[in-house]
């Protein structure tokens, strides 16, 4: 763990960080990184990875058309909106 | 009227007109009010709690009574409830006022609960103090310098104040266990699918889970019985039989696993052998089990958390709803800047360690492996359930510790959870009850069951408490 890989963790997550805080954090990442670093010693040879606790699959619904919410209420907590779309800043000059 | 009544003392002094539901719902507002240094709360509602009482006063004149018409419940500032501020603890939802009602909200409205207040937690349910909180730490009422727990401290400080009769929350890694535990009440998790996590804001998905904090077993229970069940707009949600809250006791193998009592200190080792006794003199059986791969539970957990973290947590873009920065130049600052200054720092960290986790080059060595290991743990369990009926466990290495002592440490911190993180990882359901007292703070003990055992749990916690008072111990009110 080092600042360029700060970096670009940062830079995946779309977060920044103020120059203080990123002594800490590299201390912290580096000692998590310590931490998961245990499950070296675990011998997986093998073993399937487990994504779901109880191994289902994923049930899907029936592909009916469905009304499920209204749009107004829920744009209504939008920071930005405009006839019914979400304002971002220009992209397209 | 007693602040620690039971769900069922409130439900039979509701239905024989001791008290009405707006008397109940006035004398929990002031108690809220006087216990305000707590901070258990981030939002109470006094105008609707009382609309809601006289409805429900209303539906008991008629005889339209559901099993908690009138019992005034908070809930875990996760859960999202409509029209009413659902922060998730964070600046980036200060403003996010829900337009839906959770799975578990909603049924428990109409199982009649009043809701009457929203609890504080840790940001995002990411903590093991209730310290991350946008709205301020929590404070134990067992002594006001230490923690409550996390994540739902809130839900376990106003269950074990007498704010409420029962509160939800949420566990992903033992966030409604360890509250429980520090806090002196009763938290189970369900099996994972168990309860809706529709509507209940997601930190990592394969291990979130809701349920209940009260007084006992037996309210536990009752709770549990109006959250549960299938619910189609949650596509983990399980079909299974509802929990029968009534089943009678029987003599059970307790499986002890040497991998959870060997390290732990002399004080909680007595509290938690003494426990062991009273559930031997009960009929009971202990032998021992083995759970080999517990020591990899919390570098496993905190790959896997992290990872489900970072993706969810990606949703958060200031466009939609939640913080958005004030003038960002382009999208892309849109996105920094909001999320930046949205999120808190214990936060920031977890979606950073699951970036990591799941980047090009380390995906195999941590991700995956993390997930293959989960698999031992799992297996390790369902091994274990061949040679007991149930697990018995200490909930945390420690009772609740002062404030600050270890938020600046973040490993310290994750190593709390070393004793409810395997439970979770393997989907199994988990309660955690009082089972005594060590320097005057609460002492939690663990029951773990095999998937959708929580039936044997709840009973056997029944039982127990029918034997033992440490339930019914309680903090000394501040304004006594």
């Amino acid at each position: 763990m080092d600042q360029q890989t700060i970096d670009k963790l940062l830079s995946l997550s779309r977060l920044s960080l103020l120059p203080d805080d990123r002594e800490k954090l590299l201390r912290d990442l580096s000692s998590i990184v310590g931490l998961v670093d245990f499950m070296r010693s675990i011998d997986t040879e093998g073993v399937e990875p487990l994504a779901h606790p109880l191994e289902v699959t994923q049930r899907l619904r029936p592909d009916e058309p469905d009304t499920s919410f209204d749009q107004e209420h829920y744009q209504a907590i939008a920071p930005q909106i405009r006839d019914g779309l979400y304002l971002v800043p220009r992209v397209v000059e | 009227m007693n602040p620690y009544a039971s769900v069922t003392q409130l439900r039979s002094g509701l239905d024989n007109g001791d008290f009405s539901a707006d008397e109940l719902a006035h004398f929990y507002l002031d108690r809220i009010d006087a216990a305000e240094d707590l901070n258990c709360f981030i939002t109470v509602d006094a105008e609707g709690v009382l609309a809601a009482a006289k409805r429900a006063d209303k539906a008991i004149a008629d005889k339209r009574i559901g099993p908690l018409t009138g019992i005034p419940i908070a809930h875990k500032d996760i859960f999202c409830t409509r029209g009413l501020l659902t922060s998730c603890a964070s600046r980036m939802l200060n403003n996010f006022v829900a337009p839906y009602d959770a799975t578990v909200v909603d049924r428990l409205k109409r199982a009649g609960a009043i809701t009457i207040g929203k609890t504080n937690m840790d940001e995002f349910a990411m903590g093991s103090s209730n310290e991350t909180s946008f709205y301020g730490p929590v404070k134990n009422p067992w002594d006001r310098e230490c923690v409550p727990g996390g994540s739902s401290g809130g839900s376990a400080a106003a269950v074990a104040a007498g704010l409420a009769a029962a509160c939800t929350g949420s566990d992903t890694g033992g966030s409604i266990r360890q509250p429980a535990s520090f806090c002196g009440v009763t938290g189970l998790k369900p099996t994972y699918g168990r309860v809706s996590r529709y509507g209940m804001i997601a930190f990592a998905s394969s291990l979130d889970q809701g349920g209940p904090l009260a007084r006992s077993a037996s309210d536990a229970g009752t709770l549990l019985n109006a959250m549960e069940g299938y619910d189609p707009n949650d596509s983990t949600s399980a079909i299974a039989d509802p929990t029968d809250i009534f089943s009678s006791s029987r003599a059970l193998k307790i499986g002890i696993p040497s991998q959870y009592w060997n390290d732990l200190s002399p004080s909680l080792t007595k509290v938690l052998e003494e426990a062991r006794r009273t559930l031997e003199s009960l009929g009971h059986r202990a032998v021992p089990v083995e759970l080999p791969h517990t020591n990899a539970a919390t570098a496993v957990y905190y790959v896997i958390a992290g990872a489900e973290a970072s993706t969810n947590l990606s949703r958060y873009d200031g466009i939609r709803y939640g913080h958005r920065a004030a003038s960002p130049e382009n999208l892309e600052d849109l996105y920094q800047f909001s999320r930046s200054e949205g999120f808190g720092s214990e936060v920031k960290r977890r979606i950073l360690t699951g970036t990591y986790a799941l980047s090009v080059g380390y995906y195999d060595a941590y991700y995956l492996k993390a997930q293959q290991i989960r698999r031992l743990i799992r297996q390790d369990f369902l091994d274990a359930f061949g040679e007991a009926d149930i697990i018995l466990t200490p909930v945390s290495p420690s009772t609740a510790f002062k404030r600050e002592a270890l938020i600046e440490d973040p490993i310290s911190m994750y190593q709390q959870d070393i004793y409810t993180t395997p439970a979770s990882l393997a989907g199994l359901p988990a309660l955690s009850l009082p089972c005594g007292v060590s320097d005057q703070m609460p002492v939690g003990m663990q029951f773990i069951g095999p998937h959708f055992g929580e039936s044997l749990l709840l009973t056997l916690g029944r039982e127990y408490q029918s034997e033992t008072d440490w339930h019914a111990l309680h903090p000394a009110d501040n304004h006594d």
